[in-house]
């Protein structure tokens, strides 16, 4: 029984994800890219590292589809390599940041008072600090590298999903089906496992999907200021920076992976709200079935 | 019928959203006269507020469409009636109150200027002063003290905010008034005060009024006539006495009737309607409430003739029509 | 009667701390419920009565007062004590859509009191109790797997009963159970609700705000008016003779669906709802009361008995 109920929930949440064709199209672009990201050994033309200063800062060409930069590297695949990084620091940072914040949201969202306070209050101060000055603080404790950067980047973005989880379960926690938890027997815990948190995890989902596009640009900026990965590893942010100081002669190396930064930042903001809506449960059931319509008007189903 | 203040004929309204399109009314006609007051009754899903909607020109855009028959206000086609045009008659000709009185009204607006706004729009020459005193007048017609005007809308409890959108409905003394399930909202008592208050300023105004509720005790106190509404149609319409008369009703009102706990009546077992109200995406043949009604039969796949059963009282039904040798249609 | 009494509460008090004072939500509230009766609670908005019903099942805390339950004082009851009792007090609450999680299914909502309180030894024994359920409260098996959301306001009803009734309980809170259904659902509820009382002995508390249905579901009614009962009486004696103003006043206010007789409230009721918040002593109807004297100001008025098992909380009838 469980098996096909998830089956059945998977294909609702495909479907309506599908629903729309902008969102399809993102999907398409983003999943091409993580490809090439993942298979970059097959798929990039060059070796990323291998340097060449004869032929350097080589414009658009056959061979070089997006010219190549000061050090001669093929600039296409760097942003093949590059994306490694950049998926990976977006994935990683926002499971840190969406880990800890919804735990953190749930327990001061529970425990009220004090603990409450104590948890808000350093969430409070945390958002305080811009977001790239926060990560340059924490990259500057946890040192260079790419674990370390998802880490940075993660921790500074915990405050938004604590405050929102905890938002959510404080509005869950009044529900009458929490109440009716209780009535059942239900511990604070079990109401908070089986009921509240579940019902509070969208939202953060769909933050998350919308954060990981933040997350690659603070990578990049983190790069660009020079605190990010270290060279010669490929990054797209820290290629905006290296080539940034060729925009006359030769913009493409710069504007290429900045171009990319952007498709990706888009899509991602595009399926997490598409996300959303799959996820919601009001919403599951109706989409597909063109001759079905849940709502004010009472149904009957077939 | 020169003296119809409105008359609506084989009304269509279809919602075309992304996931289905919804039937809301199919074939409704109805007319009223200048200062007549109408019940119009139904469960959720008949499709009494799109009717409503309607009638103003306010359907969603985009989703709900007028897809046949004719809605005439007052001698303007409300069908094809431009913006701008219908515009004019919004407030002015005629007026609706909704059900929830809190989201009815601005939270930021002070009460006062919400009904100075709707006599400013439509009384464009008038003197800031004589607004003014309308305004005042208005709020005490409604019973709260005019100098309450410049409070805003969380200040007031709800019966008073109703007492409000009542003012501003009615301080252009609309020809037409659509209340939607003005009292549901509110307490019983509350809702005896502005019932009475409603009927107070209808008889004052000579305003024609439609009522619409699920409510059946509220239409007997405050309307002449009655239409019952189902699946998007109305299947009886008539006098209250004649509604209420108990002589000869569609087999749907008599359901209603019984399904109701009476005060004045002992009823052990209420007696229930089986099954549930169509599935407004699938366009029926015949009548719609067939599948529910304990005396179906075969003639009901096709779409019932409405019977005069007695002078005004008609009734959707086959049961009728054999009775009247096949009645007028 | 020799009826057995289930519940009971004696003088029992709710007040709630807000930025302007105490709010006296339920302000001494006496009342016994026996065995397989149901005790209609009318009142409107503000008057208390969803409060009483959450004070009677432990899900507030009594600011006075006592709960007794079964013969045994419940009122400082901790939620591990509660544990037990759980099982036999139950609750049906009136917004169908805001009282079922929406991420689980009907299977999963009937179920949570089962696996809960471990009632079933097997994943069989689970399904299997879950659609004797299922079937009690008249939803037929293929809605086993729908979500709430999917169902008509009637069907998610009787999930909440369904819930309710699980782990076979004595007695029932109705808060509003039907206020939110069409007429003609309304109907079906009510029924099955009668049905299920007469087949299991049920007791219940039906919270209302409306006086026709309280009528044909109660054996004894309690008018509330902010926080105090201020008339008490067997069904019919209520109906047939109300004395308290209020309950005078609701009765009249009602529209009744038929032409003959009466037409609307020729004594409307004036005035609004004062506040809970720190009221003073004294009838707190006082100021909407057409008969109010000086009498009913200064000092709180108790309930006399008028007559055998009639109450009203009213100077005129002060002996």
């Amino acid at each position: 029984m469980k098996k096909s109920k998830k089956k059945i929930i998977n294909s609702r949440v495909f479907r309506v994800l599908t629903a729309r064709k902008s969102v399809v199209v993102c999907m398409i672009i983003l999943a091409i890219l993580i490809f090439a990201a993942i298979f970059a050994p097959l798929v990039s033309p060059y070796d990323p590292y291998k340097q060449n200063l004869k032929n350097m800062l080589q414009h658009v060409s056959l061979q070089h589809l997006f010219g190549t930069d000061a050090m001669g590297r093929d600039v296409l695949s760097r942003i093949i390599y590059g994306g490694r990084v950049s998926f990976t620091v977006g994935l990683v940072s926002v499971l840190i940041a969406g880990s800890i914040g919804m735990i953190l949201g749930l327990i001061a969202g529970m425990s009220g008072g004090v603990i409450d306070a104590v948890i808000m209050r350093i969430m409070d101060a945390m958002m305080s600090v811009p977001m790239i000055i926060m990560a340059l603080f924490l990259g500057s404790i946890f040192g260079k590298g790419l674990g370390n950067i998802c880490l940075a980047i993660g921790i500074s973005m915990v405050p938004s999903y604590a405050r929102l989880t905890r938002g959510q379960v404080l509005s869950i926690k009044e529900s009458d089906y929490v109440t009716a938890g209780t009535l059942f027997g239900a511990s604070n815990i079990k109401n908070a496992i089986t009921h509240i948190f579940p019902n509070s995890v969208s939202p953060n989902i769909v933050l998350m999907t919308m954060n990981l596009g933040n997350a690659i640009l603070n990578e990049a900026a983190l790069s660009f200021l020079g605190m990010g990965i270290n060279p010669p590893t490929a990054s797209w942010g820290g290629m905006v920076n290296d080539g940034y100081k060729y925009m006359t002669s030769n913009p493409v190396i710069a504007i290429a992976p900045g171009a990319f930064i952007m498709i990706v930042v888009l899509c991602f903001n595009m399926v997490g709200d598409a996300l959303r809506d799959a996820l919601d449960p009001k919403l599951r059931g109706t989409f597909g079935r063109k001759h079905k319509l849940v709502g004010k008007v009472d149904v009957k189903k077939n | 019928m020169a003296d119809n203040l409105l008359e609506i004929k084989d009304l269509s309204v279809e919602y075309d959203t992304e996931i289905a399109t919804v039937y809301a009314v199919n074939g409704l006609s109805l007319n009223l006269k200048n200062g007549e007051t109408l019940g119009l009754v139904g469960e959720t899903g008949a499709g009494k507020t799109t009717t409503c909607l309607s009638i103003m020109k306010l359907l969603p855009e985009g989703i709900g469409q007028v897809t046949g028959g004719s809605i005439i206000l007052d001698g303007h086609d409300m069908v094809n009636i431009h913006e701008e045009e219908a515009q004019k008659l919004r407030g002015n000709v005629v007026s609706m109150i909704f059900q929830d009185p809190m989201s009815s009204l601005n939270p930021v607006m002070a009460v006062g200027d919400q009904i100075k706004e709707v006599l400013k729009i439509h009384n464009k020459d008038i003197s800031e002063e004589e607004l003014n005193k309308k305004v005042d007048d208005m709020m005490e017609l409604v019973g709260i003290p005019a100098n309450r005007k410049n409070e805003y809308p969380h200040e007031f409890s709800g019966g008073m905010k109703q007492r409000i959108v009542i003012a501003i409905a009615l301080v252009c003394e609309p020809k037409l008034i659509l209340a939607d399930e003005p009292t549901t909202a509110l307490d019983v008592t509350i809702q005896a005060q502005m019932l009475g208050l409603i009927n107070d300023l209808q008889q004052r105004l000579n305003t024609a009024m439609i009522l619409v509720t699920h409510d059946l005790g509220v239409v007997a106190q405050t309307c002449e006539n009655v239409a019952v509404m189902y699946a998007g149609e109305v299947i009886e319409s008539g006098s209250a006495e004649q509604i209420f008369g108990a002589q000869k009703m569609h087999p749907y009102t008599r359901g209603l009737f019984n399904a109701i706990p009476k005060l004045d009546e002992d009823t052990p077992r209420l007696e229930t309607i089986e099954g549930m109200i169509p599935d407004p995406t699938v366009k029926v043949e015949g009548c719609r409430f067939a599948e529910r009604c304990k005396f179906a039969t075969d003639h009901c796949k096709v779409n019932p003739p409405v019977v005069e059963v007695e002078p005004s009282h008609f009734i959707k039904c086959h049961l009728f029509a054999d009775e009247n040798n096949g009645g007028n249609q | 009667m020799g009826d057995k009494i289930l519940v009971e509460a004696k003088d029992l008090k709710k007040y709630f701390k807000t930025s302007k004072g105490m709010l006296h939500a339920v302000d001494g509230v006496n009342f016994k419920i026996p065995q397989g009766k149901t005790l209609g609670v009318v009142g409107e908005s503000g008057c208390g009565k969803s409060t009483l019903g959450r004070l009677l099942l432990h899900l507030h805390d009594a600011t006075g007062g006592k709960i007794i339950y079964d013969g045994i004082d419940i009122t400082d009851y901790k939620p591990k004590d509660m544990k037990e009792l759980r099982k036999k007090m139950q609750m049906i609450f009136q917004d169908p859509s805001a009282s079922l999680d929406p991420r689980l299914d009907v299977q999963d909502l009937i179920g949570e009191p089962l696996k809960n309180f471990k009632a079933c030894n097997s994943k069989e024994e689970y399904i299997e109790r879950v659609h004797e359920i299922m079937k009690t409260v008249g939803l037929a098996d293929r809605y086993a797997q729908s979500y709430s959301h999917e169902l008509d306001g009637g069907r998610r009803q009787r999930i909440g009963i369904g819930r309710a009734l699980a782990m076979n309980p004595e007695f029932i809170v109705c808060d509003e159970p039907v206020s939110a259904l069409d007429v003609s659902i309304q109907a079906q509820v009510l029924n099955l609700l009668m049905d299920l009382q007469e087949d299991k002995n049920l007791t219940y508390m039906f919270i209302t705000h409306d006086l026709s249905v309280v009528k044909h579901i109660s054996h004894a009614i309690m008018v509330m008016y902010l926080g105090q009962c201020v008339e008490y009486a067997e069904t019919k004696e209520l109906f047939q003779n109300p004395l308290h103003p209020y309950t005078v006043g609701l009765l009249d206010a009602v529209p009744v669906p038929s032409i003959s007789g009466k037409k609307l409230s020729t004594q409307v009721m004036r005035g609004e709802l004062t506040s809970p918040i720190e009221p003073k002593p004294g009838c707190r109807f006082a100021p909407r009361c057409p008969y109010a004297t000086e009498a009913c100001k200064g000092q709180n008025i108790p309930l006399y008995e008028v007559s055998q098992g009639h109450f009203a909380a009213c100077v005129k009838y002060a002996k």
